[in-house]
Order: C-alpha cells, then structure tokens, then sequence
C-alpha cells in the first residue's frame, strides 16, 4: 500500500511532462502537419539522443549536489581526438574509436571528481575552469585546423548511421544509456547512495558513504557519457572543428532541469530527464520549420523552457527527494 | 615583457630610429627588393597557401625577396613584435594579415615613419597604420558570385533556393546577401524562398538545412555563405538521400568541401584564392616601393591585371575563385 502511494507521489512530475511534451508535439503538428512524418521523428530521435545522453550524465553529477560544466568542451576534446586518431589511423575499426573515445572522456571526468573530492574544490568553479581547459585543448591538439569528412573513415561515419530495426545505432546508443542509467540508480547500492550523498550529505557521511568518493564517481560516469558523445557528435555532423558542441551544456542542464532534476541534489530520475531531452529537441527542431522568425527562435525558445519549468514547479516542490529505503511492511 | 618596459624600449628605440634610418638604407645592396610578408599566425594552411603564390610573383618580377612570418598565435601582440623584427632587418615593405586593426597601428606607423611601405591584406590595419589594404574580394563580388553560384548548381537554372547564413547579426554575411538579394532579378529562374541562421555551428546548421528539406520538397539548391554551414548543409543532404536532387553550394574552404564534392552533395562552391592573394600581394608592394601612389589610384598586379584602390586606400583583388571536382582535391592539400 505505502508502495503505490509512494509511487503515485513521484509520478507527476514526469506525467506533468509527458502531457506537455505531447502537447508540443501537438502545437507543432498542427502548424506544421509533416513535422510527424516517420523519417521527420526519426531524425528528430537522432538529433535529440547526444542531448539526452549528455543530460543523463549531467543528471548523474547534478543529483550529488554538484554541477558539471565542463561536458560540452570533454565532448569537444574528445570528438577532435577521436577524429585525429581516425584520420591517422584510418584501418583501425571502430572499437579502438569507441574505447579511446569513453575512456578519455571518464579521464576527463576523473580530473573534474578528483578536484571536487580530494581538493576540495566546489564543482561549479572546477567545472569553470576545466571547460576552458578542455576546450583550450581542441586548439592545441588541433593546431586550430579542422579534421573533415575526407579524412574520417567510412566505418567512422557510417557507425552512427546502420539502422538497427529502423532505428540508427546512434539512437539505439542513447536509448541504451538511458536504460542502463535507469537500472543503476534503481537497483544498485552506488545508484542509491548517488541521491543519499546528494539528498542529505550529512545523513549518508553518517550512514558510511562517503560524499566525496560519489561525487567522484559522478563525474567520471558524466564525463565518460560525454566522451561517447564527442564521437558520436563528431561522426554525425561529418566535422571536427573547434567549436564543437559550444555552449551545449547549458542545454544539457536545461534538459535536466526541465525533467525535474533539482540542482540541490538528490532529486530526479531518468525519465523526467529523457522527457526534459525530448522536449527541447521538440522545440529545437520545430522552430525553423514553423516559421518563426530566426530573429525571435531564441527568445521563443527561451520563453517555452521558461514556462515549461514553471509548470512543473508545482510538483517541483512537493517532491522532497527519493525514498531511499521502502518502510518494511509489518509482518503477520 | 612588462608594460613599462615596453614602453621605455619603444620610446629608445623612437629615439634612435631616425639615425640608422638617415644611413642604413642607401647601405644596403642596391636593386633587391625585401617584402615581410606577415600572417595571422604560423601552421595556417591558409598564409602557406598565401606565402606560395607570393613566392611566385617575386620570381616572376625578379630580384624580389619575400619573408615570409608570424606568430604562432593569433595575437596581435605577436604580430607587434614579429613587424618590430622586420623593421630592424630594414625590410622595404611589410604585408600584413592583422589580428586586429587598431592594436598594429602604433607598430606600422613607426615603419612608415623609416620608409617601409606598410599595406595590409585579407584582415585590414586602420587606414591610419597602412597604406592600401587589399581585400580577397568585396561585398559586391561575393553577393553576385553567389548568384551565379546558385544559378549554375541549379539544372536548368529554375528553381527554389534557400540560404542558411551564419548568425542574423554577421556583418559580413549580412552584407554579402543583401548584394545578392540585388542582383537576384538579374537571374529571373532564382526563386529564394528563405533565409536561415545556422550560427556557425555544425548541430544548427544542420538543424536548419534538415527543416529547408523538410519544409519545400521541391527546394533545389541550398547557398551557405559560411564555411561551417556549408558542410553541414552538404551532410544534412547526405543524410536525407537527397543528393543529386538538391545541391549545396557557397562559400567553403577546399580541404573542408573536398568530402562532399566527392559525395555529390557539392557541385561546385567558391572562396578567394589564397595562392594568388598573395601573388597580388607582392606586386602591390613592390608597386609602392617603387613609388607608386596607392590610394585613389589602379596598381598593376602580373596575370591578375590591374587592381583599383579606393580613396581610402581599400582595394578588392578578384571575384571568388570557384571549385568544384576538376581542381578541388588539388587545393584541398593546400588549405
């Protein structure tokens, strides 16, 4: 019984969202009728996976009280390596890509989580600084030169594309890091202890988590994301330049922020996060076909995020963070 | 070095500059002519190409030697003392791609003041820090380039066409459309049916071109003046098939372009020829070194014949050169 009544308090937020987000589509649809045609969905899917995948990661970060800015530029950095070693080493096959391209990110991550943890440093201002590092890198491994579709490989590009039961790997790619992010937080102790460390620092120091340690951890899981995203954003836009991605984390954040993760930690949930990625996607993809002034697209966009958090502000607050451990039914 | 150092090295050697000017010139072997030739920065594809075609002017008007520099970032500190280098090896003109206008003025005055004909190209100095600055290209020649442009990727020369620009707030695009949008009833099968904004980003311009295929099914040509929204809207086309039905073109760098010409998604595209930039480059200067008036005034410049300065001393080398499979891998090795 204390079950489902548990489970009814956490589901509208997400419902709330899934309403406005069909509601959208609705909107769009009505100005635009082929905005709903199957290719059309599909490649809004596609576009719309990096930012998932990416806000998940955030999500992981964001819920231990810390925020995450450096992901764009660990994307960027990454993307621009990935497509050096390709163009390099054009023969080498695609696993090489995708292991460079995780672990670099989770390094990348790593020096971000060290920061935080063992330096003590708060993530905002580790973040800060790391964003202009790593995006100062693209520079210098680059040299500043862009690596192009000519020189990446057909198997480099081409991963992101094979359609998988009419779905693009790069879309199966983000469904499946939505999935495992969904089962980790759900039914693993780390999972668990990522809200504890978030929601109460006090409480999970005393019940023998160490805060820090999972705060760590977050950053390396958001940064490895990131790094599969870099490649993955490398190989569908055919180009590695230096302003990969620029100011997509604050995207990212909205994404998150939109599907209800609190920015004070310990609240939220993969698919509030999956429902925030999917709305702005919305919103990013109808805009240029509505016939919306390019003039008045951001300020539009804008207003739209705007209201969509005000309205979920109201389930906003009544959620006081997730309940970590079910109250045990009385036995016979 | 600190700022009053620099300022105290700056005032000693105004003070000395006008002594080993007075001599030091007519010391020199009679007849060569030395042109610093400065980029924005070093290992850019671009000023190699630049440096190459200038290479080739000197040889062609003899006894000309070309020192070819920069910074290795794009600082205009950099450039202050790569020109200050220059002055002191008694350079008779100095060519200079500037990281910013106002910044060298300081510099090339104090080299005008010792004789040294100071011009700018491809990225202007302040009238005030230069004689004559020779642009690529203008406004006008890339507006009407794009035209033709558009005109020739489209079969039959009917059709719809669209734009995806850089941001609604670039100076430059916004220029070169508005030139464009001009002499668009010059091509009466031209239909532009809209102009987007993919804010040089490769996700928002191929966000843009992917709604363009979306929303006009029979759009023929998409025209990019960006060189990231080019590429983007060539793979966006990749992407939605639709290559050989719709064709990009624009304004693009070869090295950039040269995977999507050979896709056919690019028939053909334009940018200024860096090679012969600095081919005019270096028969401008060694025109003013040999006492010609710049502004207000036309220089000759070898094969690219005779290129008109402006009062101001604003001068445009040529039309966009054009590319497409015939010569674009060649160029694409060189920027």
């Amino acid at each position: 019984m204390h079950k489902l009544s548990a489970r009814l308090r956490a589901l509208p937020h997400e419902a709330g969202l899934a309403l406005l987000t069909v509601l959208l589509l609705a909107l769009v649809t009505s100005a635009f009728p082929r905005f709903l045609t199957v290719d059309n969905v599909k490649s809004l899917f596609d576009d719309t996976a990096l930012l998932i995948m990416l806000a998940v990661g955030e999500m992981f970060v964001l819920l231990t009280r810390s925020v995450d800015l450096s992901v764009a530029a660990n994307a960027a950095l990454t993307g621009m390596v990935v497509a050096l070693f390709n163009a390099h080493h054009p023969g080498a096959g695609i696993v090489p890509v995708l292991i460079i391209a995780v672990v670099m990110g989770g390094a990348l991550g790593l020096i971000n989580g060290l920061l935080v943890w063992r330096v003590n440093i708060p993530s905002i201002v580790v973040t800060l600084g790391t964003l202009s590092v790593y995006r100062g890198c693209v520079y210098v491994v680059s040299g500043g030169a862009w690596v192009n579709s000519g020189q990446m490989s057909p198997f480099f590009l081409g991963f992101v594309r094979v359609p998988i039961l009419g779905i693009s790997v790069l879309s199966w790619i983000g469904i499946i890091v939505a999935v495992l992010a969904y089962l980790f937080l759900r039914y693993t102790v780390p999972g668990r202890n990522l809200y504890a460390a978030g929601n109460n620092p006090n409480a999970a120091a005393y019940a023998g988590i160490d805060v820090g340690r999972m705060q760590c951890m977050a950053f390396v899981l958001s940064g490895a994301i990131a790094g599969l995203a870099g490649y993955l954003w490398v190989a569908r836009f055919a180009v590695a330049y230096t302003d990969i991605a620029s100011g997509f984390e604050l995207q990212v954040i909205a994404a998150c922020v939109i599907g209800g993760v609190s920015i004070t930690g310990g609240v939220g949930g993969v698919v509030g996060v999956v429902l925030g990625g999917l709305f702005l996607g919305i919103i990013k993809n109808a805009l240029p076909v509505v016939g919306i002034s390019p003039f008045f697209q951001m300020a539009v966009s804008g207003l739209v995020i705007t209201i969509a958090v005000i309205l979920n502000a109201g389930t906003y607050r009544k959620s006081h963070g997730r309940k970590i451990l079910e109250r045990a039914e009385a036995g016979p | 070095m600190d700022r009053r150092g620099f300022i105290k090295t700056t005032a000693a050697m105004a003070g000395v500059a006008a002594i080993p000017a007075a001599f030091a010139l007519p010391a020199r072997a009679a007849g060569e002519i030395r042109l610093g030739l400065v980029a924005k920065s070093l290992g850019n594809g671009f000023f190699v190409a630049v440096d190459k075609g200038a290479e080739e002017a000197a040889k062609q008007i003899g006894n000309v030697k070309v020192i070819f520099t920069g910074p290795t970032s794009t600082t205009a500190e950099g450039q202050i003392e790569v020109i200050q280098s220059l002055i002191d090896q008694h350079v008779d003109a100095i060519a200079i791609s500037a990281n910013d206008p106002d910044a060298l003025v300081p510099i090339c005055k104090r080299a005008m003041a010792r004789g040294i004909k100071v011009m700018s190209y491809d990225s202007a100095v302040s009238p005030a820090g230069r004689i004559v600055h020779l642009a690529p290209s203008s406004d006008e020649l890339i507006g009407e380039a794009l035209d033709k442009l558009a005109a020739a990727s489209l079969p039959g020369g009917k059709g719809q066409i669209a734009l995806v620009s850089a941001t609604p707030t670039s100076t430059n695009q916004n220029a070169w459309i508005a030139v464009m949008k001009q002499h668009l009833s010059q091509y009466p099968g031209l239909d532009l049916v809209a102009t987007t904004y993919g804010n040089d980003l490769a996700d928002d311009s191929y966000r843009e071109a992917t709604a363009l295929l979306q929303k006009y099914p029979h759009l023929k040509v998409i025209v990019s003046p960006s060189s990231v929204g080019i590429v983007a809207s060539a793979k966006a086309v990749e992407d939605a098939k639709k290559v050989g039905q719709v064709y990009v073109t624009g304004l693009g760098l070869p090295s950039e372009c040269a995977g999507h010409v050979m896709a056919g998604s690019i028939k053909e595209f334009a940018i200024w020829n860096p090679i012969d930039l600095g081919y005019s480059v270096t028969y401008v200067a060694v025109d003013l070194v040999k006492g010609m008036k710049g502004p207000g005034n036309s220089l000759p410049a070898g094969k690219m014949g005779k290129i008109a300065f402006n009062s101001d001393g604003i001068g445009a080398m040529a039309v966009p050169f054009t590319y497409d499979k015939s010569n674009v891998e060649q160029f694409a090795k060189v920027f």
